[in-house]
């Protein structure tokens, strides 16, 4: 009973609908506590002294003043951590060749990145370590800068880590089936270059961490603003020699994180071996400087791609060659090769041509370390593959949606493997493009474009069909000597008075796990979803897990939670059976009671069977154990990835007169299997395209020839606002995964994956009847009349 | 990031703040404090003092006199931008301050703040100079007056000696039949301008008796567009004259390239916002 | 009057209704007073540069940056907080549609979204999308896209529309 798939009335199932989320009210009221929030006894602020040079030797470094100041406990360099915590690198075996040099918590002797943490000072207040800081006086030799990665790998380059020889990091050619006779055989061949800007997280909470190091037990407990608790106890554990049971990770309320807040960051690492040295609390936060600095970057890259088709607009091969500079370390564990990686493996999934040749260069650069950020790779891939798909179909005088249609692997083919390996099980391409057009309106938007062309006026409307990768199992991170951890855990505890408590591995940054993992928990369970409660981020009472990214809270935390809610239920009806002698399988739990499975009658109030089951078992049988704490555990194994798909559309109006890009609606429908809380996968699509508009229009790491970071305050780096936004209309298809129970996949990372791709096509269709078309990221005023010819 | 230690107090005269500035060399004005306190905050400014002016009586007043308008330096932006009377007697203004930063960031900042801070891509010193205002200084043992247009002198960079205080702006009350607009292209609400754009004209029997156009984010203070203004000297506000007026306005400024835009970009821009604020403008009833 | 600067001085201000004295340094930000003397967290820290909004609390019954504004100049003002408004209720018709509508994810811009809000609602009762839009331009949101900010502040207004009239 507890091992058949889950029945439940609809009336008595959370799942497709759009409760409130529990933690809403909490925070609402101003009662979220972050990382910064937390005070612990005598506990110590530091501040860095980081590296105003993109590459520099560190001549001398003279802390006397700072030393002297009061309030000032102590100055930290590189030299005082060598005992305390050893240094990484951040490659993985499944990456063949990446090579990356070892990195430290403090820069020893040379320093390679602009902002990198040199030294730091720990002193009693936030201010009065920074005032410590100005004290420090370093004398730096500035060294040759490699800043352009075009040239990064020429002879004449300087080689940023003369061990490894030159300044590749990584470097993968794929081939499927025959390229090269595909373009031979071509009717028309589209080729382009894209410029993609290098940007940025920006979370509005800045990276914090608390680390507490107890010196009479060596015990290290960390407060940490991030979304994987085990690994970092894994990486705290291995790098500053305690046993793994003596690292407790504990992450509060995150303000938001994106990716940004799943890496290893000397600045953090440094704080953590600071308290190991002192013994004492130590608290790093952020400051927003910092943080443009420091947290990581990501899609810096330059692609060239070619396609070759038919007249009649089918797609018979692609050329993708994919350059990306990233930072002078690969960032570790996770590696800075994932996003070239997926970038170039993702961009023809949503075809069925076979015939497809791609290369990727991963080269280090004088630059901010450069790792996983929201969407990793896809809103590249599909930038690039729908921009050359939508100018195939203009140069061809066809249709885009039915050159889309024509291509898109369909409903028939599946299961099937892409052209770079990837496995899908069933995804729905055709369903989600019909949906959308009905959603839009799209034919009536684009004659209205026509109209409004005579007069002068440009809009557009740009398509961008995508695949996403979501609940990624052991092949991703574990098979490449990562320990990461692709299972995950929930247990689920009945208290006495009936409420039930679920504790798991995937954690929360504002997605709504604990809405999410709280209607599954109910439904599998029985129970009202008002009577479960969800804790996440807590290694020392959460099970082992992987925490969030790669959009696995929903397919794998929710997969672990129904099992668990079901294994749960199954012992609480054999704990009623006892009590009402009669065969658990007579009876059912619904709505938190125990109740005929047959006539519905109700036999027992959970309440009552928790108060016997823990003060009274004297009145059950001799031979009967209750056991109401349960623990499931899931990984996927049977799918790399359970792969989502789905198409956007973006409606623009483009000033050729200033260069400025209106954005008038935009749409997304959106498959990512059976949906749990409809309003909270909706409100992840939101905020995800307008993080991908973001990357699309305004958001840009510009640095000057010296390597100096000249976006590096939020006056210079630009977020998108509300006024600028649009309203965003979603829609959904449900193809539930059949290799787990609840069916979910993820969800996360879809909005971003296909907005900048939207709004790359949507601008160049306005652009297209003044023969003008942009090929990079930020679409700037400037991109746009430079396109136009007006400037000079 | 917070700041470098400073000594702090809050002088409840001018005469007191005036003394405090003259006994401390390293003493800077906090009023709205909404440019002061970022460049605290990352260290940029280091003052050794601060003289808090916001308890300064009188001098956040908004009143029309036979002088014309006076703004006083205390008056916050936001008590400008819902003021009847910069609606009727300086509209430029009116029209410009909902451009400026936000809500949040308008009820503390000052008028008197923005234009000693002379920020060359901000819109009060733009409309300064294009009103032909006047700037009431305070100094120990008396006051001055200083034409905006001999006030603003460089980025960041202000005809006030060190130890004044900015008192007022006055707005001259405009002959008849002159006409307002503000334009201002920015990435985002809010933002501070890539190019805005103070224009006024007066007409007289159809044709441009006198004009303003003073130009934001073009130069290192507001730029006054002499030769844009002479395109249309005399002649109607229609399409050809705006176009020529525009081109002319391009080819005589000198923009800075910065990471926001480039100089190629601010002068297209600056034609292209001169040419449509124009055409707004002579449409207008006067 | 011989005005001495001080790099520290007592302070005496209304916080929430409640009468408090402080001694504090003359740099301290008055958000950072309020969540490191005070240890009212509810307002955020989160650029230092008065751009993305999130230390938006209320001065003398107008919103103001807190990282903007020192704590010292508060001296005799009146300061509202996150926590004053919830302990009065007078946000809560928006806090139900801002949690109906999701118009929240990790919560750290929320509270400062929420006051400026309601002012805006306040000063123009009829406000619109647009008009919604443009006022919120100045509190800096990542997780939600501003979406459904825009329905909960547009939900409140309605209802508060509708209280007047009934």
């Amino acid at each position: 009973m507890a091992d058949a798939p889950l029945r439940i009335p609809e009336a008595d199932s959370y799942i497709g609908k759009s409760p409130v989320r529990p933690q809403a009210r909490r925070l609402l009221d101003g009662r979220g506590s972050f990382t910064d929030d937390v005070r612990l006894p005598r506990m110590l602020h530091v501040a860095f002294l980081r590296s105003p040079h993109a590459h520099a030797r560190i001549v001398s470094l003279d802390a006397a003043a700072a030393r002297g100041l009061p309030g000032v406990v102590r100055v930290v360099t590189g030299k005082d951590l060598a005992g305390v915590c050893a240094g990484w690198v951040g490659t993985l075996a499944h990456f063949q060749g990446m090579k990356s040099a070892m990195q430290h918590p403090l820069a020893r002797g040379r320093a390679t990145w602009q902002g990198e943490p040199v030294a730091a000072v720990v002193a009693e207040t936030r201010a009065l370590a920074e005032d410590g800081v100005a004290r420090l006086a370093v004398e730096w030799a500035p060294l040759p800068v490699v800043i352009d990665a075009e040239t990064a790998l020429d002879p004449a380059t300087p080689v940023i880590h003369p061990d490894l020889g030159d300044n590749l990091a990584f470097s993968l050619e794929l081939a499927s089936g025959d390229a090269a006779r595909a373009f031979a055989e071509a009717d028309h061949v589209v080729r382009d270059t894209f410029w993609m800007g290098r940007h940025t997280g920006v979370t509005l909470e800045p990276r914090s961490i608390v680390a507490a190091f107890d010196p009479s037990e060596r015990r290290l407990t960390v407060y940490h603003s991030f979304q994987a608790p085990n690994m970092m106890q894994d990486v705290l554990a291995r790098h500053l020699g305690l046993p793994e049971s003596h690292v407790r990770v504990i992450c509060p309320d995150v303000g938001g994180s994106f990716g940004i807040k799943v890496h290893i960051y000397p600045d953090e690492m440094a704080t953590c071996a600071i308290s190991v040295l002192l013994g004492r609390p130590v608290k790093f936060v952020a400051d927003r400087l910092e943080s443009f600095q420091s947290d990581i970057h990501a899609r810096d890259h330059r692609v060239t791609a070619e396609l070759a088709l038919r007249r009649d607009g089918t797609m018979l091969g692609m050329r993708v060659d994919d350059l990306t500079g990233i930072g002078p370390y690969s960032v570790y564990p996770r590696t800075s090769a994932v996003e070239g990686n997926q970038t170039v493996r993702l961009t023809p999934g949503v075809y069925r041509f076979r015939d497809y040749a791609a290369r990727l260069r991963v080269v280090f650069q004088n630059k901010t370390p450069m790792c996983q950020y929201r969407a990793v790779g896809h809103p590249i891939a599909f930038a690039v593959m729908e921009a050359m798909v939508d100018r195939a179909a203009r140069e061809l005088g066809l249709d885009p949606v039915e050159v889309r249609r024509r291509n898109y692997v369909t409903a028939d083919m599946y299961p099937c493997t892409s052209q770079t390996g990837y496995f899908f099980e069933r995804l729905s391409h055709e369903e989600c493009l019909d949906k959308l057009l009905a959603l839009s309106d799209y034919r009536a938007r684009c004659a209205e474009r026509d109209r409004l062309r005579a007069e002068g006026v440009y809009r557009g409307l740009g398509l961008c069909a995508f695949i996403e990768l979501t609940t990624p199992g052991p092949a991703f991170y574990g098979v490449g000597g990562a320990r990461i951890s692709s299972q995950d855990g929930c247990t689920l505890k009945l208290e006495p008075g009936g409420g039930v408590t679920c504790t798991t591995g995937v954690t929360e940054q504002g997605q709504g796990t604990d809405a999410m993992l709280a209607q599954v928990v109910a439904t599998a369970v029985g129970v009202p979803m008002e009577q479960v409660r969800v804790l996440t981020g807590d290694t020392l009472v959460s099970p082992y897990g992987g925490g969030t990214w790669a959009s696995r809270g929903a397919g794998i935390g929710g997969e672990a939670a129904l099992q668990s809610g079901k294994a749960l239920k199954g012992n609480i009806l054999r704990v009623a059976g006892a009590m009402l002698s009669c065969e658990p399988d007579d009876l059912d739990l619904r709505r938190g009671k125990i109740v005929d499975a047959v006539t519905g009658e109700v036999r027992l109030d959970l309440a009552e069977l928790g108060r016997v089951a823990y003060f009274r078992p004297d009145t059950l049988p001799k031979d009967f154990q209750s056991e109401l704490t349960v623990t499931r555990h899931y990984v996927p194994r049977h799918q790399g990835f359970a792969f989502t798909n789905g198409i956007q559309l973006a409606h623009v109006e483009v000033d050729t007169g200033t260069g400025f890009v209106r954005l008038l609606g935009h749409w997304a429908v959106e498959d990512c299997g059976r949906i749990i809380n409809p309003r909270l996968v909706d409100e992840q699509l939101r905020g995800a395209i307008v993080q991908g508009i973001g990357a699309a229009l305004y958001e840009h790491c510009v640095y000057d020839d010296a390597g100096q970071l000249l976006t590096g305050t939020m006056a210079d780096y630009l977020v998108p606002m509300a006024a600028e936004m649009p309203d965003i209309v979603v829609g959904h298809v449900e193809t539930p995964t059949a290799y787990a129970e609840g069916g979910f996949k993820g969800a996360g990372e879809a909005g971003t994956a296909g907005a900048p791709g939207a709004v790359l096509n949507a601008v160049n269709d306005a652009l297209a009847p003044l023969g003008a078309r942009v090929t990079r990221q930020p679409i700037t005023p400037e991109v746009v009349l430079r396109a136009l010819g007006a400037l000079p | 990031m917070k700041p470098a230690p400073f000594a702090y107090c809050r002088p409840a005269t001018l005469a007191d703040a005036l003394d405090t500035l003259a006994r401390h060399a390293d003493a800077r004005i906090l009023a709205g404090g909404q440019s002061l306190m970022p460049a605290l905050n990352m260290r940029l400014a280091q003052p050794g003092v601060l003289v808090d002016i916001n308890r300064l009586p009188g001098l956040d007043g908004i009143h029309a006199g036979p002088e014309g308008l006076v703004i006083g330096a205390l008056a916050r932006h936001e008590a400008v931008l819902r003021s009847p009377l910069v609606v009727r007697h300086a509209p430029l203004i009116a029209q410009a301050m909902p451009h400026v930063a936000h809500l949040a960031l308008r009820t503390r900042g000052t008028v008197g703040g923005s234009l000693a801070l002379a920020d060359p891509a901000a819109e009060l010193p733009a409309c300064a100079v294009a009103l032909d205002a006047v700037l009431r200084v305070a100094r120990r043992g008396g006051e001055r007056a200083v034409p905006a247009a001999a006030f603003f002198r460089g980025i960041y960079t202000t005809a006030l000696e060190p130890g004044e205080i900015l008192t007022a702006v006055v707005v001259p009350p405009p002959a008849p039949g002159w006409r307002d607009r503000f334009g201002e292209l920015a990435r985002r609400h809010g933002d501070y301008a890539l190019v805005a754009v103070a224009a006024r004209c007066r007409l007289e029997g159809g044709r441009v008796a006198e004009s303003r156009l003073v130009l934001a984010g073009v130069g290192l203070t507001p730029v006054r567009a002499r030769r844009g203004e002479a395109a249309l000297a005399g002649r109607p506000l229609d399409s050809a004259v705006i176009a020529e007026a525009g081109r002319a306005l391009a080819a005589e400024i000198d923009p800075p390239s910065d990471v926001h835009a480039s100089a190629a970009l601010r002068r297209h821009l600056a034609r292209v916002l001169a040419e449509r604020t124009l055409a707004t403008l002579a449409t207008e009833r006067g | 009057m011989d005005v001495r600067p001080e790099t520290e001085m007592a302070i005496t201000l209304t916080v929430n209704g409640v009468a408090v004295r402080r001694r504090v340094e003359a740099r301290r930000t008055l958000v950072d007073f309020l969540r490191e003397d005070l240890e009212l967290t509810g307002s955020h820290v989160g650029c230092e540069h008065g751009v993305c909004g999130a230390c938006t609390v209320k001065v003398d019954g107008a919103l103001a940056r807190g990282c903007l504004t020192l704590a010292v100049q508060c001296d005799g003002s009146r300061v509202e907080t996150i926590e004053g408004v919830t302990a009065s209720g007078e946000l809560d018709d928006l806090k139900t549609a801002f949690a109906e509508t999701n118009g929240l994810q990790c919560g750290f811009c929320t509270p400062a979204m929420l006051l400026t809000a309601d002012v805006l609602l306040r000063d123009d009762p009829g406000l619109d999308a647009d008009g919604i839009r443009r006022g919120l331009s100045g509190n800096y949101c990542r997780c939600t896209g501003y979406h459904a900010i825009v329905e909960a502040v547009l939900a409140a207004a309605r209802l508060r529309r509708e209280a007047r009239r009934g």
